[in-house]
């Protein structure tokens, strides 16, 4: 019974804190709070990728691909662009299912390829989704190529618009703040659909593929069916995702959705721990504030120590993610909070 | 057919270098069944250090063949070095983890090379001087440069170089033997360990060539010039089968030649106006409305890689192993 106790009043902690995290953080300056939505929205891509790699073990180097695509499918539903102008409510469900149609898409062909091979193939497709959203304003201007789209609506719920500032009982709520709430609230949804995908029929499937496909199928499971859907969720959330992308930003182009932001997300989740939900978002909310720690040691560092710039903070953050990659697989496979049945699989021998 | 011609010509030229860099995949993925993801980086190194070295030897009065020469060759080394270094540091020690490992440490190297070399060149593209006389020859209503024609003649040679080493001498029998199955190569007295690393320096030390070749091809070279590079290398690779040294050359050679026709002749076949399909106000006059134009080119490369692994994994020449698990 205490433990329990314990348990929940662990919970309404964390609760309560993140509920009052944005007013903290305004304190610090409002980009704080723009600084904390992306790093929501890292985890809420992290959380995607999870299903893919982590649970069934399909490693995906292509993923932004699906956030490029929600965040198209946003831009072009509700901006200037072709004027339309939906509402958040109808453009995520569409952004969902056109990025897990996309999902299906990658995965249809690609079934049959053992790990590495998908993974070279994911990174072609990522790459071949950008050179079309770079190319296709010709002879249609669709996505107004590397102009990128501008003037993306913000969001607007009932009244509340999302861009600007509100009073609510006397205390003053910013845009980023709500956006930050609004992203809490997808993230808590994201997560939950997590955790009952894991333990669900479909998660042990998943799980049983990543561990053997031969043995899967012939216990019964729908191996093509349960990938495809694995590529499908993957993919609907990373264009939830974009799709907040697009509206928190205002403008996108396809220089936002570049090979190395899938490898961002790909060392999150890895740093993380493959397959646990809770090490995922350890993983993505470290990295995402990787960039800006640096920004605030290593730029006043350097000024003092040298005078000027040598080294951009923008090029120490890329190493430190691929040094990430190399050290978890060397020292910590399982990353910083494995999942028990992950654990046991990296750090057993191959046998074949 | 001039157009045509010329197409060949051109894919020809950059199919040898795909080729070159094929090999460095497929030699590593033969023997030890990773994909050295980073290999893409090893080559921009490659063309980087030469880049540096010809900038600063162009000024002076030495012939630029030679000058071309002694940048290749302090090229070499460094990328050998690359090579191993990585293969000590973040393959070794995986050699008998599961596959989603090192081909994790893999992409890892790849963003630390990159922006390793971003540190010590800049994110400045560094242009090749104007030190070698174009000479041009007609040839069959195309035209064709001496560099191009330097490059396809150097490709083949180090082809025959990589097969008569891999094929006639002992250090080939043991890559070969390795490549079948390490433990009993072990047991026969190979070094095993000596053998990949080998391996691993042959692949760079072509690499380094390769990256030389498509920097004066191209007359620049950038930190980033790797890893599109690296992938159409790897699609080369996989068309001819992976693992199957032969089978790069042909891949190579044939992606680039793919290439270079898809991209000549897309824009015509896409164009709807050819077809009575266009709307009618683009299409007057003999205009056109062209749905896919030649900067789709680099798709192209992926287009082949998917369809290769879901029709013929093995590739043109190689054994099944798409779906090996």
């Amino acid at each position: 019974m205490k433990n329990q106790r314990r348990v929940w009043f662990g919970v309404a902690l964390i609760a309560l804190t993140l509920l009052l995290l944005p007013f903290a953080l305004s304190q610090a300056g409002t980009a704080w709070v723009r600084i904390a939505n992306f790093a929501l929205l890292y985890v809420l891509l992290a959380l995607g990728l999870n299903i893919v790699v982590g649970f069934a073990g399909l490693l995906d180097l292509g993923y932004i691909a699906f956030y490029a695509v929600g965040a198209y499918v946003y831009a072009l539903l509700a901006s200037p662009h072709f004027g339309l102008h939906l509402p958040i409510w109808a453009i995520l469900p569409i952004g969902a299912a056109v990025a897990a149609l996309f999902g299906v898409m990658l995965g249809a062909p690609t079934l049959k390829l053992r790990g590495d091979y998908l993974a070279i193939v994911t990174l072609g497709f990522g790459e071949i989704v950008r050179i079309f959203l770079n190319n296709l304003s010709q002879p249609v201007n669709i996505t107004r190529g590397p102009q990128g789209i501008a003037g993306i609506d913000p969001v607007r719920i009932g009244g509340i618009d999302f861009s600007r500032s509100d009073s609510v009982l006397g205390v003053v709520v910013s845009g980023p703040m709500k956006y930050y709430y609004l992203l809490l609230g997808l993230m808590l949804v994201i997560v939950l659909v997590n955790v009952r995908l894991q333990d669900s029929r479909i998660g042990r499937a998943w799980e049983a593929i990543r561990e053997d496909e031969v043995a899967a199928r012939a216990m019964g499971i729908d191996t093509t069916g349960m990938k495809l859907l694995a590529f499908a969720m993957g993919a609907s959330f990373g264009g939830v995702a974009g799709g907040m992308f697009s509206a928190i930003q205002g403008f996108i182009s396809p220089e936002s959705f570049v090979l190395v932001e899938s490898v961002m997300v790909v060392s999150m989740v890895v740093l993380g721990g493959m397959g646990n939900i809770a090490g995922v978002i350890l993983g993505a909310v470290l990295l995402a504030f990787v960039p800006e720690v640096l920004r605030w040691t290593v730029e006043p560092a350097q000024r003092a120590l040298f005078g000027k710039m040598l080294v951009e903070p923008e090029v120490i953050r890329m190493l430190i993610f691929g040094l990430a990659l190399v050290l978890v697989m060397l020292y910590r496979p399982a990353g910083l909070l494995p999942s028990a049945v992950r654990k046991r699989e990296l750090t057993q021998e191959r046998t074949s | 057919m001039d157009i045509f011609v010329q197409q060949l010509v051109n894919g020809l030229t950059l199919g040898a270098v795909y080729a070159i860099v094929a090999l460095g995949y497929t030699m590593v993925y033969g023997i030890i069944q990773l994909i050295n993801f980073a290999h893409g980086e090893v080559v921009m190194i490659g063309a980087m250090v030469a880049f540096t070295v010809i900038n600063a030897l162009a000024a002076g009065s030495m012939p630029p063949l030679v000058v071309v020469l002694i940048g290749t060759a302090c090229a070499i080394p460094v990328c050998m070095l690359v090579g191993y270094a990585m293969e000590r540091m973040a393959y070794r020690p995986l050699r008998s983890a599961p596959r989603l490992a090192p081909l994790i440490t893999a992409i890892g190297v790849s963003i630390i090379l990159q922006h390793l070399a971003m540190l010590v060149w800049s994110r400045n593209v560094m242009a090749f001087p104007q030190i070698i006389p174009l000479t041009t020859y007609g040839f069959a209503g195309a035209t064709i440069t001496s560099v191009q024609l330097t490059i396809v003649g150097l490709c083949f040679a180090m082809m025959a170089g990589l097969a008569a080493l891999v094929y006639r001498t002992r250090l080939g029998t043991a890559m070969r033997a390795t490549a079948q199955n390490p433990q009993v190569a072990r047991l026969m007295g190979v070094d095993v360990n000596r053998v990949i690393a080998a391996t691993f320096i042959i692949g760079a030390g072509l690499g380094a060539v390769a990256g030389v070749m498509i920097g004066t091809y191209y007359g620049v070279a950038q930190y980033t010039m790797g890893s599109v590079l690296g992938l159409k290398a790897f699609a080369a690779a996989v068309l001819g089968g992976i693992g199957n040294i032969p089978g790069a050359m042909v891949g190579g050679l044939l992606l680039g030649v793919v290439e270079a026709l898809g991209a000549g002749y897309i824009g015509d076949l896409t164009d709807l106006c050819r077809y009575g399909l266009g709307p009618e106000e683009s299409c007057a006059d003999g205009g056109h409305f062209i749905l896919f134009g030649s900067n789709y080119q680099d798709v192209f490369a992926f287009v082949v890689l998917i369809l290769v692994l879901v029709f013929r994994p093995s590739g043109l020449l190689g054994e099944r192993v798409g779906d090996r698990a």
